[in-house]
């Protein structure tokens, strides 16, 4: 929708536009800077913007007082192996319901969307009592299986809407020439939907990475993922703005370069492609 | 087109997310409902003999529930009121032609990929802390008397959190709704005479109906289940001043351990979001014809 514009407009715009962004990325930026302050500068009235003395003690004190490192590794495992176990769930089933539709395909992608409007509060108390007595309570195989069931009708949706795009034809031709539903899988399906796919992974490695209600629920020490952790900050104990900044700069670090390359996904695989 | 075979191992291939899926949904909200109608307590051993409905009895007299439900609506339409109109404003911004219009939007996308816990501690302790907080310090430039945001006023505040995580996804929604927008149509407006603000109301609003209301409805689902912001914040109080129906289930079933209480809050909340849920599914199935 670009159209004709004066340069005084633009710039005008420009500027409001900026400030603005600013003003909503601010908690973010002030976040990165604090956790670069000793505790005393982080609480310093007036507030320290830039003149102050830059340091990483408070990543080295995160690690040492907490084992910081192993937390972040649980995230990473946990995103990591919830999402690939969906994507081998999924592909299958989008892939059948996007070029084998039968009469029922419909309604089995509107049941699965169904499943992800529960509340997970609906299925918590369950879920909680069969985890405790399975032994699966703060453990990363627990949390691994509960976030890929919840994230499996996004995962679904999304690598359906985008196996959708993939023209019939090009499977017709290669059905033509004698290709086996193996290989016409492997060599004419997969390189097309390599792209949906890889946004798939991405978009869903973000919901499980900041996901709240069930690793709070169901990790305490162990398993518990970063944001578990950072959760642990809400008791405070003397100066603790610098460290807690630290560990939410790391925390949020990865996710934020992640969702920067995923913001077109994002919009397709929440909407379940009702926005496009 | 589908053969017979063909037709077979798609069945095989979808079979595996539909099991799973009803496991992980229908067993455990059967388990639930089945919860509902007993008393039982994990602090009490002994037989969970069936109640019929006193659980459900019980939560409705509950003196929190109320509030709950009260605090659960409030906080959604608060922050729907926020982020809807704000990310249509947003979005008209964005939209014009501007320099460094990458680096703005990726700036105002930045809050959703914020986890809940992080954005939660970071806004109660280094924004709304009246005594260590940036907007106690604002309000003392001014002269003015730093205000105790989430011991005053805790479920606005937690409606400005959650706000601030959603007016990002409020704000790309609608701005990618409003690009798929046909500029001619927006152009024979212009030439016909229609001014700016017209060409919002009858142009544009209409074509952002369709998204807003994907947005509102979406939100919402996410916004019922609110927890992690009210646990690092406030533990749902003062009293029960920022208690939502899921911490409400959340306290009465794994802090008070009640399974039978906090099972009937469970499927009083899976009403509640069928109802939205309803409405937003029949938006979807229709976008699926088309």
């Amino acid at each position: 929708m670009a159209r004709e514009s004066t340069p005084q407009r633009k710039i005008v715009v420009t500027v409001i536009a900026w400030i603005i962004a600013l003003a909503i990325f601010f908690p973010i930026l002030w976040t990165i800077l604090t956790s670069f302050k000793t505790e005393a500068q982080a609480i310093a009235i007036p507030p320290r913007f830039l003149n102050f003395d830059w340091t990483l003690a408070n990543y080295v004190t995160v690690q040492e007082r907490s084992n910081y490192f192993g937390h972040f590794m649980n995230s990473v495992i946990i995103s990591l192996g919830s999402t690939i176990l969906a994507l081998a769930v999924a592909i299958p089933a989008a892939w059948s319901m996007a070029f084998v539709p039968g009469k029922r395909t419909k309604d089995v992608l509107m049941w699965m969307l169904s499943t992800k409007m529960m509340p997970a509060v609906g299925v918590l108390i369950p879920i909680y009592l069969l985890f405790r007595d399975w032994g699966l309570l703060d453990t990363r195989a627990g949390l691994i299986i509960v976030l890929m069931l919840m994230n499996l009708p996004i995962v679904v949706w999304m690598l359906y809407t985008y196996f959708k795009e993939i023209p019939g034809e090009i499977l017709e031709a290669a059905r033509m020439d004698g290709a086996s539903l193996g290989k016409e899988i492997l060599y004419v399906l997969t390189p097309m939907a390599v792209p949906g796919i890889a946004s798939t992974l991405l978009l869903n490695i973000i919901l499980a990475w900041n996901e709240a209600f069930w690793t709070l629920n169901l990790t305490t020490s162990n398993a518990a993922p970063l944001s578990t952790f950072i959760a642990s900050y809400s008791s405070p104990e003397g100066l603790f703005y610098a460290k807690l900044s630290a560990a939410s700069t790391l925390a949020i670090a990865p996710i934020l370069i992640l969702g920067w390359f995923s913001q077109k996904q994002l919009v397709r695989g929440l909407t379940f492609g009702a926005v496009k | 087109m589908a053969t017979q075979a063909s037709r077979a191992a798609g069945r095989l291939m979808i079979s595996p997310a539909v099991i799973l899926l009803f496991l992980w949904m229908i067993v455990p909200l059967g388990m639930t409902i089945y919860f509902s109608f007993l008393r039982y307590n994990l602090l009490i051993p002994g037989d969970n003999p069936l109640v019929g409905f006193e659980n459900y009895q019980f939560f409705f007299t509950d003196p929190n529930f109320w509030p709950a439900l009260i605090n659960t609506l409030v906080l959604v339409l608060g922050v729907l009121l926020i982020t809807t109109i704000g990310g249509i404003l947003l979005a008209l911004l964005l939209d014009q032609p501007m320099f460094g219009q990458g680096i703005v939007r990726v700036l105002v996308i930045a809050p959703f990929f914020v986890m809940p816990t992080v954005s939660a501690l970071v806004w109660k302790n280094m924004f709304m802390n009246p005594v260590n907080g940036l907007f106690g310090w604002l309000a003392t430039v001014f002269g003015l008397q730093p205000f105790d945001f989430l011991a005053q006023a805790p479920l606005f505040s937690i409606i400005l959190i959650v706000a601030w995580q959603w007016l990002p996804f409020a704000t790309l929604i609608l701005l990618t709704a409003l690009q798929s927008l046909d500029s001619e149509q927006l152009e024979a407006a212009e030439m016909d005479g229609a001014g700016p603000v017209s060409r919002f109301f009858h142009i544009m609003l209409p074509h952002l109906a369709r998204a807003a209301t994907v947005v509102i409805l979406i939100q919402t689902i996410f916004l019922l289940s609110i927890f992690a912001e009210i646990l690092v914040t406030t533990n749902g109080g003062p009293g029960n001043a920022s208690t939502n129906l899921t911490y409400l289930v959340y306290s009465q079933s794994l802090l008070q351990y009640d399974v039978g209480l906090g099972s009937a809050g469970g499927v009083i909340a899976v009403i509640l979001a069928n109802i939205v849920a309803i409405f937003l599914m029949r938006m979807i199935g229709k976008n699926l014809e088309t």
